[in-house]
Formats: C-alpha cells, sequence, structure tokens
C-alpha cells in the first residue's frame, strides 16, 4: 500500500500524511540508508571522540609534516599535531554547527514568510524586499563582507551563513502560506473565531511542515560548505580550533604535504554527500512535480 | 499540422505584433527600474554594515605606531570623509557613484574603479569558461540521466552530481593543484599567463580574446592553459547542479501525452528527445543557468585565493580581510548589479525560446 499512498499524499498538496510518508518511504532508497550511516557514523564519531582519537587535538607532540604512518594514521600537521585527532574533534564542531545554521535559518525565515503571507500588505512587501535584498548577493560575498566586518570568529562566521541562509526559507514558507490561506480548513477556523496567529500556528503550520524539512535537509549541505569556506578563509574558526576548513586552509600553506588538507577536506565531503543524499530523496518523496515524473 | 512537428515552430523570427514589442518594452523598462532599486538597496546594505561594525578601518589600515597618534588617525579619517555624520558619508557615496566614482581603495592607494576594471575582466573570463563547460557538460548528462531512468547511467550520475555539488570547492582546488600542477605537472598552477609572456595589449581585459584578436597565438596559448585548472575546478559545482536540474526537468516533460503523441507518430527517440522534450525543458535550465553564474561568482573568492588568479574574488577577500570599505562596497555593488543585470537577461530569454511567456 505503500508505495501508492505516498505518492499520492505527494501528488496532492503536502498534508500531514505527506509527513509520514517522509518517514516511510527513505528507507527504500539505497542513497538515503547510506547518507542516514554516514550521518549516525559521524555522530557516533563525534560524541566519542576524546575517548577514540588518538591524542590530544592540540598538542604539539611530534614530529611536524610527518606522513601518514603507523604512529599517525593521518600524518601531522605544521605544529606537529595529529591530523587524525583533529579531524575526529572537528565533528564535535562543525556538525552541531550545522544543525544550529539550519534550525536558526528555518526559524527566522519561517516566522518572516508566515507573518509576510499570511498578513500580506506592508509587511509582506518590507519582508520580500530585505529578500530580494540579500538574493541579489552572490552567498559568500554577502557573508564575507558581514563576517569580515563583525570580526573574525566562528561566532560571527555562523551569524552571517544564518543571515545569508533565512530568506530562502522565507519566500518558500510565504509561498506556502499564501495558498493556504484561501484554502477551506483555514477559512473555517477563521470563521470559528480563531485568530490570525492560532490559525496561521495550528491549522496552516503542519500542513506547511513536509516542504519545509526538506528544504532544511538539502540546506545543511549548503550550510556546512559555506562556513567551512569563510573557515578556509580565516573569517571563522580561529587557530588553533581543529575545524575541518580552516584545517585545509593549513594544508594549503603546505600543499606538497597531501595529508595536511586532504583528510578534513574529505570530512566535509562525507558529511556534505551524506545530507545531500537524505535531502535529495525526501525530496523526491515530497516534491509533487518530481513525484509525477516518477510515477509515469 | 506535420510540418509544425518536424520542425517545432521557431518563435525568434516571427514577426511579432506592435502591441507585444510595446508590452516587451514595458516590461523591460519595469525590470530595469526595479533593478536599479535593488542596487541603490545593496549600496544601503553594504553602507550600514561597514559603518555598525566594531573594525575601526584607521586601525586596520594604518600601522601601530601611526594608530598611537591622533594627528594621523584624524588626517587618515579626514582624507577618507570618515569624520563627517553617517547620512552625509552615504549621500557623498551615492553621488559619487552616480558619477561613477566609487572612491580610494585604503589598501591600493588606487581609485577602486581602476582596481575594478582591471579585475573584472580576469573573473569574467573564468567564470565564462566555466559556466559554459557546466553548461555542456551538466545538461549532456543530464539528458543521458534522463533518458535512461532508473537504469545504471542514471543512478550513476545521480551520484556524480550530488558529489558534484557537496564537494568544497576550495579543497577539490587544494586537489587539483597537488596533482596537477605539482605532482604531474600537465598544467600551470597559477596566475594567468606564463611567466615570461606579457600580457597582450589590452581591449576586452580578457587575455584569451585579446591575445586571440592581436594575432599572439602563444599567449592565447598559455592564457587557455592557465584558464583550465580553475575553471575546471569552479564548474564542479555546477555542473552537478545543472545535471540534476536538467534531468528533473526533462523528466517531468517525458510525462506529457505530446511527447507519447509524437512517439506513437514514429519520429525516432533522437528527434522526442531534442526537439520536443530538451526544448521546453531548456527554459527552466536557463533560470539555473543564471542562478549557477551567481555560484560561480560566489566560487570565484575560495578558487582565485588559491590559483592567485587576480581577479574580484580575490580582491573582494583582501578588501573584506582588510576592512578597506571603498573596496568592499565597490565590489558588491558591481557584483550584485551584474547578478541582476544576468536575472534580467534570463528573463528575456524565456522569451526568446517560449513565446507564451513573453511578458510578466
Amino acid at each position: 500500500m505503500s508505495a501508492g499512498s505516498v505518492q499520492a499524499a505527494a501528488g496532492t498538496t503536502p498534508d500531514v500524511t505527506g509527513v509520514t510518508g517522509v518517514a516511510r518511504a527513505p528507507w527504500r532508497s539505497p542513497l538515503a540508508v547510506v547518507g542516514v550511516t554516514i550521518i549516525a557514523g559521524w555522530l557516533v564519531l563525534a560524541a566519542v571522540a576524546p575517548w577514540v582519537a588518538p591524542s590530544d587535538p592540540l598538542a604539539q607532540d611530534a614530529a611536524i609534516l610527518q606522513a601518514p604512518s603507523g604512529a599517525h594514521w593521518f600524518g601531522t600537521d605544521e605544529l606537529g599535531r595529529d591530523v587524525l585527532s583533529r579531524v575526529l574533534h572537528g565533528a564535535r564542531i562543525s556538525l552541531p554547527l550545522a544543525f544550529v545554521l539550519v534550525a536558526a535559518s528555518t526559524l527566522i525565515g519561517s516566522v518572516v514568510g508566515a507573518v509576510a503571507g499570511f498578513f500580506g500588505r506592508w509587511v509582506d512587501s518590507v519582508a520580500m524586499r530585505l529578500a530580494d535584498l540579500v538574493f541579489a548577493f552572490p552567498g559568500i560575498i554577502l557573508a564575507l563582507a558581514i563576517a569580515a566586518a563583525l570580526g573574525p570568529q566562528l561566532r560571527n562566521a555562523v551569524i552571517a551563513v544564518v543571515i545569508v541562509s533565512w530568506p530562502g526559507y522565507a519566500r518558500l514558507v510565504r509561498s506556502l502560506v499564501l495558498a493556504a490561506r484561501t484554502s477551506q480548513y483555514v477559512v473555517s477556523s477563521r470563521l470559528l473565531g480563531a485568530s490570525g496567529l492560532r490559525t496561521l500556528f495550528v491549522d496552516v503550520r503542519p500542513n506547511i511542515a513536509g516542504p519545509v524539512l526538506v528544504m532544511s535537509a538539502l540546506d545543511i549541505g549548503n550550510a556546512v560548505l559555506l562556513l567551512s569556506g569563510l573557515s578556509f578563509l580565516g573569517l571563522g574558526a580561529q587557530p588553533p580550533t581543529p575545524e575541518w576548513g580552516a584545517m585545509v586552509a593549513a594544508g594549503s600553506q603546505n600543499f606538497d604535504r597531501w595529508w595536511v588538507g586532504l583528510f578534513p577536506g574529505l570530512a566535509i565531503l562525507t558529511v556534505v554527500l551524506a545530507f545531500n543524499f537524505v535531502g535529495d530523496t525526501l525530496r523526491d518523496v515530497l516534491d509533487p512535480r518530481t513525484a509525477r515524473a516518477l510515477r509515469e | 499540422m506535420s510540418s509544425a512537428d518536424s520542425a517545432l515552430p521557431v518563435p525568434v523570427g516571427r514577426p511579432r505584433t506592435r502591441a507585444s514589442r510595446r508590452d516587451l518594452w514595458r516590461f523591460l523598462a519595469k525590470r530595469l527600474a526595479a533593478g536599479v532599486v535593488l542596487c541603490i538597496g545593496i549600496t544601503l546594505v553594504s553602507f550600514v554594515l561597514t559603518q555598525l561594525v566594531p573594525g575601526d578601518p584607521a586601525a586596520a589600515n594604518l600601522g601601530n605606531r601611526a594608530v598611537e597618534d591622533p594627528a594621523a588617525v584624524a588626517a587618515f579619517r579626514a582624507q577618507y570623509g570618515l569624520d563627517k555624520p553617517l547620512p552625509v558619508q552615504y549621500g557623498v557615496y551615492l553621488g559619487k557613484l552616480v558619477r561613477g566614482d566609487l572612491g580610494e581603495s585604503q589598501q591600493s592607494h588606487r581609485t577602486v574603479k581602476a582596481d575594478l576594471a582591471e579585475y573584472i575582466p580576469a573573473t569574467f573570463e573564468l567564470a565564462l569558461f566555466a559556466i559554459v563547460l557546466s553548461l555542456v557538460v551538466g545538461v549532456t548528462l543530464g539528458v543521458v540521466a534522463a533518458v535512461f531512468r532508473d537504469r545504471w547511467p542514471d543512478q550513476v550520475l545521480r551520484v556524480v552530481s550530488l558529489a558534484g555539488v557537496s564537494m568544497p570547492t576550495f579543497w577539490i582546488a587544494l586537489l587539483a593543484f597537488f596533482v596537477f600542477f605539482y605532482k604531474l605537472g600537465w598544467l600551470p598552477g597559477g596566475g594567468r599567463l606564463g611567466p615570461a609572456l606579457t600580457p597582450p595589449p589590452r581591449t576586452t581585459g580578457m587575455f584569451t580574446v585579446d591575445a586571440a584578436l592581436a594575432g599572439q597565438w602563444s599567449v592565447l596559448g598559455s592564457a587557455l592553459e592557465h584558464l583550465v585548472l580553475p575553471g575546471l575546478v569552479l564548474a564542479t559545482y555546477t555542473v552537478g547542479m545543472l545535471l540534476r536540474f536538467t534531468r528533473a526537468s526533462m523528466l517531468e516533460i517525458l510525462g506529457n501525452d505530446y511527447v507519447r503523441a509524437a512517439r506513437a507518430k514514429g519520429l525516432p527517440e533522437r528527434v522526442v528527445v531534442v526537439r520536443h522534450v530538451l526544448r521546453p525543458a531548456l527554459i527552466s535550465i536557463i533560470t539555473v543557468a543564471g542562478l549557477a553564474f551567481g555560484s560561480l561568482l560566489s566560487g570565484t573568492v575560495l578558487v582565485e585565493t588559491i590559483y592567485s588568479w587576480p581577479g574580484l574574488g580575490q580582491y573582494a577577500y583582501t578588501s573584506a580581510k582588510n576592512l578597506d570599505l571603498p573596496a568592499i562596497m565597490g565590489v558588491s555593488v558591481v557584483v550584485a548589479a551584474v547578478y541582476i543585470a544576468i536575472n534580467l537577461l534570463v528573463d528575456l530569454l524565456y522569451g526568446v525560446i517560449d513565446p507564451r511567456i513573453r511578458l510578466s
């Protein structure tokens, strides 16, 4: 029953059944399984890093720039720190931040988009012009200017990425709310005397959750890339923090010692790829356009 | 009927009525006006941004000794107008902007306009190379994926495209540099020309074009060689993006009744795919190509710093790092204006490809 019902749910306007479809269908896709496994693996590694890492990520107690060997599987960096330990500890920075970034952008964007779409008029114009403004900049140029202006710090880089990312959610949520606003259930709710905010939160919210979830899942990868890019440019995490982007930057200083930059970059790639595997599958399940194409 | 089927009606050469042309101009004017308003908004954003921040441009640009000296700081502030009230500073900036004066870079001590004039062609050349490459490769592979839907080529290409968009640009740039320049020595690792060559006489500022115009073939060869590595790296993300998108929009159209009709009529599959499916799919692909160009401009910040490509990306990075306010604002305004112009161009291309969408 499920394959048909999932697609039927995805084919109509996304609703609560669409959300249950998300929970079930992705397990049929090998890509999503691989993605979830990789993410779970990284989460476990992040949790146990202090115990499994061969040495302290900040300890400079080995010879510098040693090639990978039995003692140092990923070699050592320009200060004689164990690259493997730093990559493992890097997961404790990049993964939580990835979730924080996307949660913050989703929250801000959804609230702005919902309010703009539901109340319309000048609120709508102001919010959407603001979103247009952010969209007028290619992402990293604005993030770069913000991060540089606030000062090179991991916290400021996070703020910069959130400022660059929220408008995407605002636009999506606004269009969904606009579509829902004239629907029967919203009109009925208002006729029963529910306030605008109550209708928005109780009746509209569950009905737009699916697409927003997909967008968040697809966006996590981009957020990780943008944040590590800022760190790579020296505008995010500062030394000696074992952040993956900053570690690749150290690798570019010693480009002939490939292991310094290769492994942290691989870590970023696997995390982003895993999130994109999951997000892509979720979209296939939920996006009516792709779902229709698949049904053919 | 049959003639219309074997060759899809070509909208480009279609005679337009006077009314539709007037509508087109009105649409253009509206979009242009919106673009100008957006540009003014952008100057405001970058101005507010660079003003309300804790960073002190005097501290960033004067040496440690000079910052201790109040007279030097005051002179610096007076020289760049930093001692005036903010609205006045912004008004002065806008007034100059209208006349094409973007101020003077505190870093290079040249006008921002001169800096930009030098760096923009370099980035444009690189981005153009990358976007053409990504369109050719991405759209071709996307068509292949759609045609082989759910069979092994499609599965492989799905992973390829996801890998493309998941690759940290700066990392793949570093790896490509290591492998193709350092280890194999196949390609140059940085700059725009070999060390022994002088740039061709400047016409467009793009070395490949200028060299071809001047007939300097060795310079052209060297310039092309230097484009390959950064161009390929820059294209990894956009190839993945365009591949995914081409496949999706092809699949959406493949389900249409008219495609089934074309097949039933016995048209060769190649004709069905190219004329009846790819052509309508191109509309959405072009939108995404516009977006892709924006992400290429972003990518240049990361790629240019690694390949010491003297372009806008590297300039944006160094000026942001040194809190060079006029330069940051100049880059933001120019890049945003280019981006807006590209989106306008995309809207116009719609009209050329699909006669149904000629107006907003």
